[in-house]
This record gives C-alpha cells, structure tokens and sequence, in this order.
C-alpha cells in the first residue's frame, strides 16, 4: 500500500505544483521518486519530526499542501504538541501519513506499533482520520486527502495487502463502504484489518449467519448514520480494529451507539490496554490477539445471538 | 520628533499597554513583555512590512512571536498600528475578551499562535523555504526568548536553515537572561551563545536590545550575509523600565498591582496616554 500511496501522490503532484514532501529521514526505497522529480518541493529535515511539522505547517499557511511521512508513532506522538498547535488550530494544509499502522512493523517492537494513533489522532479538533482498507481505498483516499481543505491523518499499509473490494469503489470521506450485506450482525472495521473481518463474514455465512460488513475508512468524521442503520437493521454490532481497545474505532462507534439510544449487543475487537511486548509477524501477532478470521466469527456470533 | 525619539516613544507606550493588560486580571508575563518591548516598537515602526489596513497582504514581512507568553507586548503595538481597536487592549484575559493570555491568530495582524516554546522557528523556517521556491521577497522574522532555545525543535530548525541557507529568516532571541524558575546562567547558560549559533551556520550579530539605534540599523542589514540565516542575540534587562521589577525572577509570573500603577506609569512616562 505504501507504494501505491506513492505512485497516486507522484501522479497528483504532476499537476498540483503545491504539493510538498517534508520528510524525517524515513522512506527509504519509496520516496526517491519524488525527491528527484520534485527536488525543490521535497525536503528532508533530518531526523526531528518536530521541526518536520513545524516546517510542513510554516510551508502550508503560504498556501501549500505540505505531506509528512514517516512510520507507525514517529510523524504523530514525537510531534504531537506540533500537529496540535501549529497544524490543527491553525487548520493548515498539513497531511500526516503513517506508513505500518498497529503491529504492521510488530516484530520491530513497541516503538514502532502505532497502537494509539486513532484515539489521539481523532480527538484533534479539524482532524480527518483515514485508514483505508485495502489499495483501492488507499488511492482514493490520497486524492480525497489532497483535495480536503485542512489536516488529514492518513494510516497507510505497508505491504501488499489483499483486496477488499471488487470493482470500483465511491470513497468519500465520512462514508462508510458497505462490502457485504447480512442481516444478523454488522462487522465494523477499519484499515487493513478490515480484510480480516470480510473472511470472518465469509465464514459465517456458510453456516448460515449473514453479516453485514462496513469498511470504516473514515475514523473521523464517522459515518453515524450507517452505525445507526446498521444497528436498526441487523440489532448487533462488533467492531474490529489494530488498535488499543480504547478510544479508536469501537469507541467512537459505542459514542454513536449510545448518544442514538439504540441498545444492541455491541463488542469491540482491538488490542488489550498493555503492551505488545511479545516477538512476531504482523500476521503471527493478529492471530495471537484474536484478530484470526475464526476469532473474529467467534466473536460476531457470540454478539449475534445476544440479540 | 526625530526618528529615535519615536522609537522610543513608542516602546515607552509598548511598555505601558503591556502594564495595563498584565494588571486587568493579575495575569500574564509583564516582565518578558517590557525586555523585548524595544525590539518590538522598532520592528512595527521601522521594519516590518505590515499593513494595518491589508493584514493579510500576500507580500507583507512574515512576524511570528514565538515567546507567546509576552503577547502583551505586541497586542500594544498592534493597537498603536490600528490592526485592532484600542479598547480590546481592555479585555486580554477578561471573560469574552477580545484578547487572551498567549498570542493568537484570531487577532488581526498576528501571523501565528504560539504559547508553547520552540515552534515559532521550526514554521518560521517552512515560511521561508516557501517564500524562496515562490521568488517571494518578503522576509520571516521570529522572536524568541531564552526559554525558547532550551527546546530541541528550536534547534532542529536551526540546523535545517542553515542547510538549506534560508536568508530570508531572521531569528531574533530578547535574552533577558531570566527564565521561568530562575537566572537562564543557572538553568541552562547558552554561553557561548553567538559562537553556538554561529558553528551551527548561521550569521550572527549580539546587541543592545534596548539602543532603538543599534537594534533599527541591525535589522536593517539583514541578511547579515548572503545565504545565511540571520541570528540577534539582543541583550536585554527583564522587566526593563519598572525599576523595582527589573531583573527579577517574580517578573515573569508577577503584574505590577493597582496601588503602584499610577507610579509606574510616571515612570515609564506614559502617564498622558494611560490612567488608573
């Protein structure tokens, strides 16, 4: 996915001459492209993500678009006081890309998990936060982040992830892609994982459970109305995320669920309040915190018959 | 009345609002607003390319306070210059004022927030790497305090200006020598200041910051060399024209109270423009 949010921001900055990269040092074998075709619009401020911030926020009130781009925690929490003061009360044109969000990078270690982004990132005030599920989402979400007047958080895959949609999508920002229907419980996911929660669908519905599945791109502004439609319709909700279990996703879903009044057996799928301290894969480590296709069908079902 | 009469004039004024705004509730940074009170009266009336009438003309000169704390130090020059109505200058910190404790872009003619150390440099840099790929020809100036440069990202920016020879940045520190808890030589002693900055690739010029002369002809000479950033260290006094705060720790949270502002006005004299 990384690649491709590459390629799509080189063909944009073709035509938008605005766009600039403001780098810290991150972005080996990805960025070069831009840096020799753009060499006046892309700079590499070293290692300091906060100057990156400062700068990209200096460089966006002169009427740019200024990208930063680095991995898992180091363009958020290192900088945060800057994406917060410099970016987002000033509502500038700053786009924050994260590359390997949750245990993308999970064998690298806690300080490369971005297990917090979302909760922090989406109580920003004029923050976007978009985690796209698959490349399909990931293109349109770079061109709906460039167009986006005001800061994007934008939690892109670092891999070749699988396709979550066939054919073509309508991503807008704060709406919610339904990828399958069903009527006996609503699958929520957001970012990669989403795909995870597809095959959980997909192994329901052979016994027999028919799932709804909403790809939450979108964390902030969320899709009210398909939470609430999805509770009225289908009366059980789980949400799946690679996140803390607290204040992404599942969070902003049960502030939905409960300000709509709408009581329906809800669970939230996402990582336990402590530390991943444990060595893996990023695919080994889902599976050991319940993110395994099966796990998440376990849990839709438990929810489903609660209802 | 000739060109540093005005100068000083208006600093004397600077320092009274900044008295005025600090008394109404007790609260904000009188004595890092009096330190830099000069650098300011010369910045707004001899340097800056700003427009009242126009605050957001594309071309203006680019003026970020980075010691956000003192912002009753520019509030009083911004007035002076008809960027905003006097009377505001009656409500900083006062329920539903127009004016709040640490600066801010919602009043008109300020560029940027700031309120926290060490992020007017880093975006004053990114200004200044967009107005030179623009061929714009406005300058970036930043003030900052002492506190300022103890923070990491202030560095940052240095070191990345200098690499990419920004001359159209100017950094200007007001070094009262005091910081929040005590002496800046006791905290962390930038000495040797200049030398620092300037083996960090910057051009670097250390004055009286209370000499409207010296501080008008060093701003005036910017870029101090071709393809460098240019760095002031102006040497200034905390609390600078209240004799008994002057040089003192408590300045920096302490307002001067009502009962002593009727003499302090006298002596700052500004009694014609400010009553109690």
């Amino acid at each position: 996915m990384r690649s491709l949010f590459n390629k799509t921001l080189l063909k944009i900055a073709e035509t938008n001459d605005r766009i600039y990269m403001v780098l810290a040092d991150i972005g080996y074998g990805e960025i070069e492209e831009f840096a020799e075709r753009y060499p006046d619009r892309f700079f590499n401020v070293g290692v300091a993500e906060q100057n990156m911030t400062g700068v990209a926020c200096g460089v966006a009130m002169e009427g740019n678009i200024a990208i930063t781009y680095s991995i898992a925690n180091f363009p958020t929490l290192r900088c945060l006081e800057q994406i917060r003061n410099d970016v987002c009360y000033h509502n500038v044109n700053v786009k924050i890309v994260i590359i390997g969000g949750g245990l993308a990078y999970g064998a690298l270690g806690v300080s490369h998990q971005s297990t917090e982004d979302l909760a922090i990132m989406r109580s920003l005030p004029d923050m976007v936060v978009v985690a796209p599920a698959d490349f399909a989402e990931a293109e349109a979400a770079t061109y709906a982040m460039i167009e986006h007047q005001g800061p994007v958080y934008y939690r892109c895959g670092y891999k070749k992830e699988p396709s979550l949609h066939q054919g073509k999508i309508d991503f807008r920002f704060g709406e919610a892609i339904r990828v399958c229907d069903g009527s006996d419980v609503t699958l929520i996911g957001t970012g990669t994982v989403t795909y995870r929660a597809y095959q959980a669908a997909q192994l329901l519905e052979q016994r027999g459970v028919h799932c709804r599945v909403l790809s939450m791109h979108t964390v902030k502004p969320i899709d009210e109305e398909a939470i609430l439609a999805a509770a009225r319709e289908t009366g059980a909700i789980l949400t799946v995320e690679e996140h803390n279990v607290l204040g992404g996703l599942g969070g902003a879903v049960a502030e939905v669920l409960a300000e709509g009044g709408i009581g329906v057996p809800f669970r939230r799928i996402g990582l336990p309040d402590s530390y991943v301290h444990i060595v893996g894969s990023h695919e080994w480590l889902l599976d050991h915190y319940g993110f395994s296709p099966q796990a998440i069908a376990d849990s839709a079902l438990e929810v489903a018959e609660r209802r | 009345m000739d060109k540093r009469e005005r100068y000083e004039r208006f600093a004397r004024l600077i320092r009274g609002y900044a008295v005025k705004m600090t008394n109404l509730e007790h609260s904000g940074h009188v004595g890092s607003s009096l330190s830099m009170a000069d650098l300011v009266a010369v910045l707004y009336d001899g340097i800056l390319r700003v427009d009242a009438n126009n605050p957001d003309w594309p071309e203006r000169d680019r003026f970020l306070l980075s010691k956000g704390h003192a912002a009753a130090g520019v509030y009083g020059a911004l007035a002076e210059k008809g960027f905003f109505p006097k009377e505001w200058t009656d409500t900083y910190y006062r329920d539903d004022g127009k004016l709040c404790g640490h600066i801010s872009h919602h009043v008109p003619g300020v560029e940027f927030s700031t309120g926290s150390l060490g992020h007017g440099l880093p975006v004053g840099t990114g200004m200044a790497l967009a107005a030179k790929r623009d061929g714009a020809g406005h300058r970036i100036f930043v003030l900052m305090s002492d506190g300022d440069c103890n923070e990491g990202s202030t560095w940052e920016a240095i070191m990345f200006a200098a690499q990419h020879h920004f001359d159209n940045l100017v950094a200007i520190v007001d070094a009262n020598k005091i910081q929040a808890l005590g002496k800046v030589t006791d905290v962390i002693d930038m000495q040797p200041f200049a030398e620092k900055v300037k083996a960090f690739g910057w051009a670097v010029r250390e004055i009286d910051g209370h000499d409207v002369d010296q501080i008008e002809a060093t701003l005036k000479a910017v870029p101090f060399q071709k393809g460098k950033p240019s760095f002031v260290i102006a040497r200034t006094v905390k609390g600078k024209g209240v004799k008994t705060i002057e040089n003192t720790v408590a300045s920096h949270y302490r307002c001067i109270p009502d009962d002593r502002l009727v003499e302090v006005y006298e002596e700052l004299g500004v009694s014609d423009a400010f009553s109690v």
